[in-house]
This record gives structure tokens, C-alpha cells and sequence, in this order.
């Protein structure tokens, strides 16, 4: 596999590429409290911050749609509010009869299950953008910059660095297994023929633990060898990086601007 | 196409800022005392390790198996984490995958990843390392049936954890999300039982070493087997109760005064809780939801001293 077959960074030269990583951290994180603290059915808040979100967009030279594309993942998870809109007592709407109960939207329940879709909306395309924008690396050295412990962001740095490599070993063991995990050959679904593949599921969930456990073992005995390897190259403790990253006026500003309109957002939000 | 999310990755905007930061102060406090033992037990060497096995976790659950009907059962990994790595370096190593998860995949959101880390790294490494640990000297057959239940619990635990952060902010029903959720998981833990089970036999049978039994001390788990048998109780008695009963554990959050936490405005944030001396003011209610922050801060340091001298 490429290495950068996981990478969300597009490579581009604009404003949001070139800020300091920290202040992309930073307004994202601000960005998302924001919309946390917006009461529920702040409609005109809710546009501003959409606002801003397309003017981020812009600014970044992906296009004024990029988060919003990518912005789907979050939805399967509206499932879990639906209940909402049933459970908060309010004028009834609309009425409907499923499995022999009587469902009831009330307006506040929909008032209610609108914001929390819009406030995970918005929220998911910050954190969307600011992968896009923003190298991997460069967006562990901002953590480690905004005191993350150490330890922590050096973890990540080597799940990030053997994600793809580990990766490869998964795909070579379940290419391993589907040839020879006896298929029931010319069937014309692939999902049949895997699941008749073998014996029943719970030979086939023993046959996918043993195969996590040769994982480990790989994983395990590697990690030994890149870390004499990493000795001999003369670590001692602690990962470099090349980019110096310093906050320059242009950061600032932007800081101050970006918490500006946060700010400005709250106001409507509230007035 | 390499990633099939979990479904208990909490996106941003499920959780109030309440609820959220109230998990991360007590997630981040478990993750200080992690890291300082860590420090103090482990050399240098160890943290290649736990990136290099953080990788393994991650790379582990897209090693699924088909169940039926184009579903298929995969690993979440907290329970066997922590059991081949031990508690501390299992809750990094989780805490890592669930970060990355969340920056990289926007799976699971940023102001809310101290409940999902709190729901899917440090609850699942407790109650793996805690319950396989109280059998550390039985037959093989016993750790593994351990082991088994273990994993069945921790994925019980992150739902019904995940069930009432999401009830405490007004984002779901009580009575609908819990049977629901558990539902669903009691089926996703069984894969996750079946494939830790096998993982740990396979480990046994060809490296019994990596599964050194007297890395540790016998003192050392006993604080971990009290925290693993107390969470797994939590979960064990709670769930039936609040699947049958769940006005009943309404009534007991309402007379806590954890009930519509996150239902509100933001400046409500608890909306009985208003300091007199400021009135009824938004600044009040502020004020009063840090106290309450901090007040939760106080009491989870204290606990994590106790476990700490304990173990």
C-alpha cells in the first residue's frame, strides 16, 4: 500500500496551509466549543458560523464545498437523537402509528433534534479542513506545542508512522486467508462465498482471533527491530522535526480574528 | 474502504460542554497518573513499543470475520490491549488509536474524545486487565473463559457509559437508548469475546513468555482486580435496572440534580445550581458549573491517589 493511502492532507499553497499548525488547532478547537455553548435553535448563529466555516474554505483553495463533501461520516450517528424528537413535550406536529404505538414530533423536540444535527455538522467540518490543511506531523508537533505530554504525542507519531505498514501485514494476512479458507467456487456474490467460506462463525471468529494474534506477534518482533534500528541512528528519547514553527505576526492575527468572529458568533447566538 | 467505524465513536455536537468536560477532566487525570507510571516503570524502549502496538490495535480491528446477511464482527481491542500490555500502557496505547481516530478520520469527535476515551480506552483496559488479573494464577482454561467474559463486559460498559453520557446531555431518551445500545453491543461483545479469546490462546500457545506472569508483582494487580470487579458490577447491576426500570433511574439523577444537564441553554448549565450571592444570572450559573467541574476534578484525584498508593 502507498504510505499515504490514510493521509487526508491535500497538498496546496494558501493561506490556511501556511498558518502555524497551532493556531489551526487552536481555532478549530475554539470553533467547536462555540458551537457547543450555541443554545438551541440559534438559526442566525448557527448560519454565521457556516459562514465562517465557507470562508475557511475558501481560504484553504480546496473549493467552497470540500468540508461540506466530506461531511457525511457524522450522520449515522443521528440515529441515536431521533428520540428527541419524540421525548421533549412541546406543541404536537405530526403523529404517526409504528408497531402499534402512536409517535408524536412535538416542535421542541424538532427544534431540538435540528440544532444537535447542525452543531455536529458544523463541528465535523472544522475537524475535516483542519485535517486537509494541516500535515499529520506538523499536527502532532502542535499538540506536543500546546503541552499534550510527550509521551502521548510520541505514540502517535509512530501509530501515524506504521499505520500504513501494519496495514499491508493485515491485508497479506486476510488475502492469505481468503485463498485458502476453502471458497465455495463460482458462486457469483463475493460476500456469499465468503460466508460459506470455512466452517461456521464460530470457527471463523477463532480462525480471525488467531489471526490477531499472529498480529501481534509481527507487530511485537518489529517493534523490536525498529527500536535497535532507531538506536543506531542515535536516538535518545526524543523525535525531531525539521519545520521550525514559528508563530509569526500573520498567526496572531489571524488568532485574534478568527476568535473575534467566534466571539461576534456567541453575541447573535444570545441577542 | 479500510476503515469501518465503530458505532461508538461520539461525533462533536452529541454531548453538552458539560457532560463533555466533565469526561475529560476525569479522563485526563487517569491519563496523568497512566503516564507517570508509565514513566517511572518503563524505559525509553517501551514507547516505540506502544506506538508500534497502538498501530497493531488499529490495524487488528480492520481484521474482521463475516457473521451473516454482509455483516461482519471485528475487534475493538481495549480488554486485549490491556491484557497483553498491561493497564497503564494499554490505556496509551488506546488513547492513541481513539486520537487518531478522531483527527484523521474525524471518527468521534475533538471536544467530545475525553468521553470516547474515557467509553473505549480506560473503562475496557480496567475491567480486561482487572478480571483477567484475579485469575493470573488458575489454568489456562479459566484465563481464557475469564478473559472471554472480560471482553463481553468491556464492550457492555463503553455502551452503557456511552448510553448515559448521551442521556445526561439531553441527547437521547433513557428509556429508548439503553436497551437499544446494549442490545446491539451485547452481540458486537460477543464477536469481541470470540476474537480476544482466540487472540490470547493463539499468544499462549506460541510466546507464553510476552504473557510474563511475574513482570508484576501479585501486589501490584490487586488494586486493578478491586477497580475491574467493581466497574464490571456497575455495569452488571445498572444495566437490568435502568432497561426495566429506566424512570426509576430518572428519578435517581433528578434527585442527584443531574437531570437536564445539557437539555438547556448553556448558561443553565445546571439549572438548579445558581450561586445566591450572584442571583439568577448567566454569570452565576458559570460560575456555579465550574465549581461543579471542579468539585468532580477533586473527588476523581482523590480516587486516583487511592489507586494509586493501593497498587
Amino acid at each position: 500500500m502507498h504510505f499515504d493511502a490514510f493521509d487526508r492532507y491535500h497538498d496546496k499553497e494558501s493561506f490556511l496551509h501556511r498558518l502555524d499548525p497551532r493556531v489551526k488547532v487552536l481555532v478549530t478547537v475554539i470553533f467547536i466549543v462555540s458551537n457547543a455553548l450555541l443554545p438551541d435553535g440559534a438559526w442566525f448563529a448557527f448560519g454565521f458560523a457556516w459562514l465562517f466555516l465557507l470562508l475557511c474554505n475558501l481560504l484553504s483553495k480546496l473549493g467552497y464545498a470540500y468540508s461540506l463533501k466530506r461531511s457525511i461520516i457524522a450522520l449515522p450517528f443521528a440515529l441515536i437523537a431521533i428520540t428527541v424528537l419524540f421525548s421533549i413535550p412541546g406543541k404536537p406536529l405530526s403523529s404517526f402509528h409504528f408497531l402499534g404505538i402512536t409517535f408524536t414530533i412535538t416542535d421542541a423536540g424538532l427544534l431540538r433534534f435540528v440544532s444537535i444535527l447542525i452543531r455536529s455538522w458544523l463541528s465535523v467540518q472544522m475537524a475535516i479542513l483542519l485535517v486537509a490543511v494541516t500535515r499529520f506531523p506538523d499536527l502532532i508537533h502542535a499538540l506536543e506545542h500546546l503541552r499534550v505530554p510527550a509521551i502521548l504525542t510520541t505514540i502517535i507519531a509512530f501509530l501515524y508512522r506504521y499505520l500504513f505498514v501494519l496495514t499491508d501485514e493485515v491485508f497479506r494476512l486476510l488475502r492469505a486467508r481468503e485463498s485458502r479458507s476453502g471458497a465455495v467456487t463460482g458462486s457469483k456474490r463475493r460476500l456469499e462465498r465468503v460466508e460459506r467460506s470455512g466452517r461456521g462463525v464460530l470457527w471463523r471468529a477463532k480462525i480471525a482471533g488467531n489471526m490477531a494474534g499472529q498480529l501481534f506477534l509481527r507487530s511485537y518482533e518489529r517493534s523490536d527491530r525498529i527500536y535497535n534500528a532507531m538506536l543506531a541512528r542515535g536516538y535518545a528519547g526524543r523525535l525531531y522535526t525539521l519545520n521550525p514553527h514559528e508563530m509569526k505576526s500573520v498567526d496572531y492575527y489571524a488568532t485574534a480574528f478568527a476568535i473575534a468572529v467566534i466571539f461576534l458568533m456567541q453575541w447573535i447566538g444570545r441577542f | 474502504m479500510f476503515y469501518s467505524p465503530a458505532p461508538l465513536h461520539i461525533p462533536d455536537g452529541f454531548l453538552s460542554l458539560l457532560v463533555s468536560l466533565v469526561c475529560w477532566v476525569v479522563t485526563a487525570l487517569t491519563l496523568g497518573a497512566a503516564i507517570s507510571r508509565t514513566n517511572k516503570s518503563l524505559g525509553e524502549r517501551q514507547i516505540p513499543l506502544m506506538g508500534v502496538m497502538a498501530a497493531f490495535i488499529f490495524a487488528a480491528q480492520m481484521i474482521n470475520f463475516p457473521v451473516a446477511g454482509g455483516t461482519s464482527g471485528h475487534l475493538l481491542g481495549g480488554a486485549l490491549a490491556a491484557i497483553v500490555l498491561g493497564p497503564w500502557a494499554g490505556m496509551l496505547v488506546m488513547t492513541a488509536v481513539i486520537a487518531v481516530q478522531a483527527l484523521l478520520f474525524q471518527d468521534g469527535g475533538l471536544l467530545v474524545m475525553g468521553a470516547n476515551i474515557l467509553n473505549m480506552g480506560l473503562v475496557t483496559a480496567a475491567i480486561g486487565y482487572g478480571l483477567f488479573r484475579s485469575v493470573s494464577g488458575s489454568s489456562k482454561t479459566v484465563k481464557l473463559g475469564v478473559a472471554g467474559v472480560a471482553a463481553w463486559l468491556s464492550v457492555m460498559a463503553g455502551a452503557l457509559l456511552t448510553s448515559l453520557q448521551l442521556w445526561l446531555s439531553g441527547t437521547s431518551q433513557l428509556g429508548i437508548v439503553i436497551p437499544a445500545m446494549l442490545g446491539v453491543h451485547a452481540l458486537i461483545g460477543l464477536g469481541e469475546a470470540l476474537i480476544t479469546v482466540s487472540a490470547l490462546a493463539f499468544i499462549l500457545q506460541t510466546r507464553p513468555d510476552l504473557l510474563g506472569e511475574g513482570s508484576e508483582s501479585a501486589k501490584a494487580g490487586k488494586g486493578w482486580i478491586l477497580a475491574g470487579g467493581l466497574i464490571s458490577l456497575f455495569v452488571v447491576f445498572l444495566s437490568p435496572f435502568a432497561s426495566a426500570d429506566p424512570d426509576g433511574l430518572e428519578r435517581v439523577a433528578e434527585n442527584l440534580g443531574f437531570i437536564g444537564a445539557g437539555q438547556s441553554a448553556p448558561f443553565e448549565i445546571i439549572p438548579d445550581y445558581t450561586l445566591p450571592f450572584l442571583g439568577e444570572t448567566a454569570l452565576s450559573t458559570i460560575v456555579a458549573g465550574a465549581i461543579g467541574i471542579a468539585v468532580v476534578a477533586v473527588i476523581s484525584l482523590l480516587v486516583g491517589r487511592g489507586m494509586k498508593a493501593r497498587s
